[in-house]
């Protein structure tokens, strides 16, 4: 019994720790506070996959009560230790990311085209910004074709999301 | 779906599902965004951490040389006899005489004659893009002419934007000539209309940093109005020695490498310390300090400074720092103050003079008994100032030159200078980290620029991911003009050009055409390779540290991955998130724990694998090779290459005990027997440490690896 709480214990005080160092990543001038612009990346490179809406949720919690753009890493700590105890925002498997390409390609050929990707992830869901579209463009897109292999792809994104 | 007749309802389905489907794409794609933001920013970190953990290997050994480079004096074979003093130019001159060097006629490369014309520049570029060299003779005949222009110059350089419409400002370049190229290339060459500003930092690290010095100092002759240099922490000898500028040099011109590097060291010291671009502007390399004085530093002889270093600890209210002039070989016979070449502070007063080389013998005797002594002094000092800081007693045992107040004033005002950093949180500390210069706030940069009536600072001495940096709400700007200074794909390089509005405008840019064709993706992945190797070599050269570590919180030799983070940290004190780097670094069982002990034994394989030497051994050696290697050039004064066995094995204890690392007389013994030298005792040093490299480049997997891989120590 004891030793269960003591490893409940040290899990709660591991992940403290793994935040803490998330944090201080992006914490710029070494006083315990990030833009909250960044807020995003490190809730994700902690192993979550909130939504835009999701993540504005949490952002309520931690801001402070008059937004001063910046978030406190007092604030943050317990919020996030709550989010990742609890398994929060965690991702849907992989064959349901195909399912969603599958079902964007209404031709079933494959592939999705420039025209489609760029209509589908500016236009829907929580759209991209154009720099964002950029990004994905540059890395998904075939040159020579102007189409996006989707399986390919997500291989790309599954292989490298350690 | 694709029915043509679709019905609204399975319309309105599908429109639900593509919303969904978005939403889903969209979210996956963000999170694998921000991962790669996160190993991108930590990849930087990792660099960083080892690059500034180099330079404070450098705050122990700044004194350690010192102490060298006062001890031993010159070797007195025929070819090895350097003059005493350079006191006067004279002597300078004549023995970096290259008037009687002959060109042979199957010289190819380009023939300077002087005063130098545009056209002289422009062969110059083509012959170093052809990868020729060039004649030391027009080398020293070169460094002589530009140590004539410089005297005249004063402290600080005034441009003006109303002569120039534009002025280009360049970072430190270090030793990269791509990146110089590139830069000529997109903004043009120095000519009457276009002025440039070089901050710093020309050599070292890089392999060309001699030609670097040569295309900037033939620019600034041919157009003295438009070319203005700063001096950088790197445009100095000590540096050298451990970054790599002497080795290049020494092995570019095997004859004449010394008197290259003599004639350096004399037009080093007097490089202008500062540039004013409309009295505005205000440029040098590293940074202030809250008593930067720029009515002092226009007044100060700048010459006098051939390599500043730290003496005590500074304390943060008093600025009493007693700082060594180290003058490389020479000691001033005559009072400094009017003399031409290099003054040296060190009094001749101390005892034990070292005995002439002319018997070795007997050097060596004296060599051991000196070593003997000091490290007496070594372990007495340890017992008596536990409570002190390292470095006091390091330092104690330096000779001490006691120079007077204003003199270590002024030392202290071009050490602030070339080697401080701005900081984030206001006020003004020293910098530990670089081991010298201060961390200057924001409140210090104001009161600076309102004292003198500036609009901002520029200054480099600090790698930025995008080539340039503004910080302390814009006033300070970082340029680096060095790209890939890490690893290919590590950061753009930039240069900024200002007006007569003094509004920069920036042009960065990637100095290899692999850092473009890759994506984002591959680009981070690379870089972060390159940097996990670094710091796994890292790790392996400490390995004995972190077993004893990892033993402290050992239930049978396992432990938990979060104690590994732990004792990590402990141990090399780099600072990094090692939590989040553990994934690359660590593969640990189910249960969330590693044997820890096989982890180091995967580590050594990966560097044994290269190496024949017991790995005990290998590990000290890896962790101060580069240092070695400095403290090699420094006893072997006239880069001979040679130093004895006795001088070798006393230097290692010596150092040793300087550095705290136990001494391993026998296996010292033992790899030097392994290794080939002459019979009469001495240790061609270079090829040992030429042997050791190469041994570690030999085995197939080295061969395949990509030949630029982040070193810390490299060159």
């Amino acid at each position: 019994e004891n030793e269960k709480t003591d490893s409940e214990y040290n899990t709660v005080a591991e992940i403290e720790k793994k935040i803490t160092e998330a944090f201080e990543v992006f914490d710029h001038e070494c006083n315990q506070t990030v833009d909250v612009r960044e807020i995003g990346s490190i809730v994700r490179s902690l192993g979550c996959y909130p939504t835009e809406a999701q993540l504005h949720e949490l952002l309520a919690e931690v801001e402070e009560e008059e937004p001063t753009g910046y978030i406190h890493l007092q604030k943050f700590l317990p919020v996030m230790t709550r989010v990742l105890v609890e398994r929060s925002y965690q991702p849907t498997p992989e064959d349901v990311l195909l399912h969603a390409f599958e079902a964007l390609d209404v031709n079933k050929c494959g592939y999705l085209t420039k025209e489609e990707l760029v209509k589908y992830m500016t236009e829907e869901g929580e759209p991209f910004t154009q720099e964002e579209m950029e990004d994905m463009l540059s890395a998904a897109l075939d040159p020579e074709t102007n189409t996006m292999r989707y399986k390919d792809y997500i291989t790309l994104m599954i292989v490298d999301d350690v | 779906m694709g029915h043509s007749h679709c019905s609204s309802a399975c319309r309105f389905r599908f429109c639900a599902l593509a919303f969904k489907a978005a939403v889903l794409i969209q979210r996956w794609y963000r999170r694998y965004v921000a991962r790669l933001e996160m190993r991108r920013r930590c990849t930087w970190r990792i660099f960083q951490s080892i690059e500034y953990a180099c330079e404070q290997d450098q705050i122990k050994l700044h004194n350690f040389f010192s102490y060298l480079m006062d001890r031993f004096t010159p070797s007195s074979s025929k070819e090895r006899k350097l003059p005493h003093a350079f006191c006067r130019y004279a002597e300078l001159e004549k023995y970096c005489d290259y008037e009687s060097m002959e060109v042979p006629d199957s010289y190819v490369g380009p023939r300077l004659s002087f005063p130098l014309l545009p056209d002289h520049a422009t062969a110059l570029l083509e012959a170093f893009k052809q990868k020729q060299q060039l004649h030391a003779r027009y080398v020293l005949n070169l460094l002589h002419e530009t140590r004539k222009h410089l005297k005249q110059l004063p402290n600080i350089s005034h441009v003006s934007t109303c002569y120039s419409e534009e002025v280009t400002v360049c970072g430190d370049l270090h030793g990269q000539l791509d990146d110089l190229f590139l830069i000529f290339y997109k903004n043009g060459l120095p000519s009457p209309s276009k002025t440039y500003v070089f901050n710093g930092d020309f050599v070292d690290r890089g392999k060309q940093s001699l030609e670097i010095l040569i295309v900037l100092f033939t620019f600034l002759l041919v157009y003295p109005n438009e070319v203005h240099l700063n001096r950088g922490n790197h445009e100095d000898h000590m540096v050298n020695l451990r970054y790599g500028f002497t080795k290049e040099v020494m092995q570019k011109y095997k004859v004449h490498g010394r008197k290259i590097l003599k004639m350096i060291q004399n037009v080093f010291c007097w490089l202008p310390l500062a540039t004013l671009i409309d009295e505005k502007v205000l440029i040098i390399h590293g940074g202030i300090s809250d008593t930067t004085d720029l009515d002092m530093l226009e007044k100060i002889q700048r010459h006098k400074f051939i390599s500043v270093l730290r003496g005590k600890k500074r304390k943060e209210s008093n600025r009493n720092v007693e700082i060594q002039e180290i003058n490389g070989e020479d000691k001033a016979q005559a009072s400094p103050a009017e003399q031409d070449g290099a003054a040296s502070a060190c009094p001749q007063s101390r005892a034990a003079q070292a005995p002439s080389m002319a018997n070795r013998l007997e050097f060596s005797r004296w060599v051991r008994q000196t070593v003997q002594e000091q490290i007496e002094r070594c372990r007495r000092l340890v017992d008596v100032s536990e409570s002190e800081e390292e470095e006091l007693t390091y330092s104690s045992l330096v000779s001490m030159t006691d120079l007077d107040a204003p003199e270590s004033f002024r030392s202290l005002q071009i050490l602030d200078i070339l080697w401080s950093d701005p900081m984030p949180q206001e006020g003004c500390r020293e910098n530990t980290v670089r081991g010298g210069g201060c961390y200057f706030g924001p409140d210090v940069t104001e009161k600076i620029l309102k004292k003198y009536s500036l609009q901002f600072l520029i200054r480099s001495h600090e790698c930025k991911q995008e080539g340039y940096e503004f910080c302390h709400n814009r006033k300070v700007l970082t340029i680096f003009s060095a790209s890939n200074y890490y690893e290919i794909g590590s950061n753009r390089g930039a240069y900024v050009k200002l007006g007569p509005d003094l509004v920069p405008h920036f042009v960065q840019y990637q100095a290899n055409k692999t850092a473009h064709t890759l994506t984002m993706t591959q680009r981070i992945s690379r870089v972060e390779e390159s940097a996990f190797r670094a710091l796994r070599e890292k790790l392996f050269a400490h390995t004995s540290a972190l077993s004893s570590a990892f033993k402290a919180y050992d239930k049978e030799g396992r432990i938990t991955l979060s104690t590994w983070a732990t004792a990590v940290e402990s141990v090399l004190r780099l600072g990094l998130p090692w939590r989040m780097l553990r994934p690359q670094l660590v593969r640990s069982a189910a249960d969330g724990t590693l044997e820890y002990q096989s982890w180091l034994e995967d580590l050594a394989m990966e560097q044994r694998s290269r190496e024949h030497i017991q790995s005990g051994l290998l590990e000290v050696i890896y962790r101060n090779r580069s240092n070695l290697e400095t403290i090699f050039r420094i006893i072997d004064r006239d880069h001979s290459g040679l130093i004895s066995f006795e001088e070798f094995h006393q230097t290692w204890k010596l150092f040793s005990s300087h550095m705290n690392i136990e001494l391993t007389d026998d296996g010292i013994s033992d790899l030097v027997r392994s290794i080939d030298f002459n019979k009469d005792g001495n240790i061609d040093f270079n090829e040992f440490l030429e042997a050791f490299r190469l041994v570690k480049q030999s085995t197939p997997a080295a061969r395949a690896k990509p030949p630029r891989s982040h070193d810390a120590n490299r060159i």
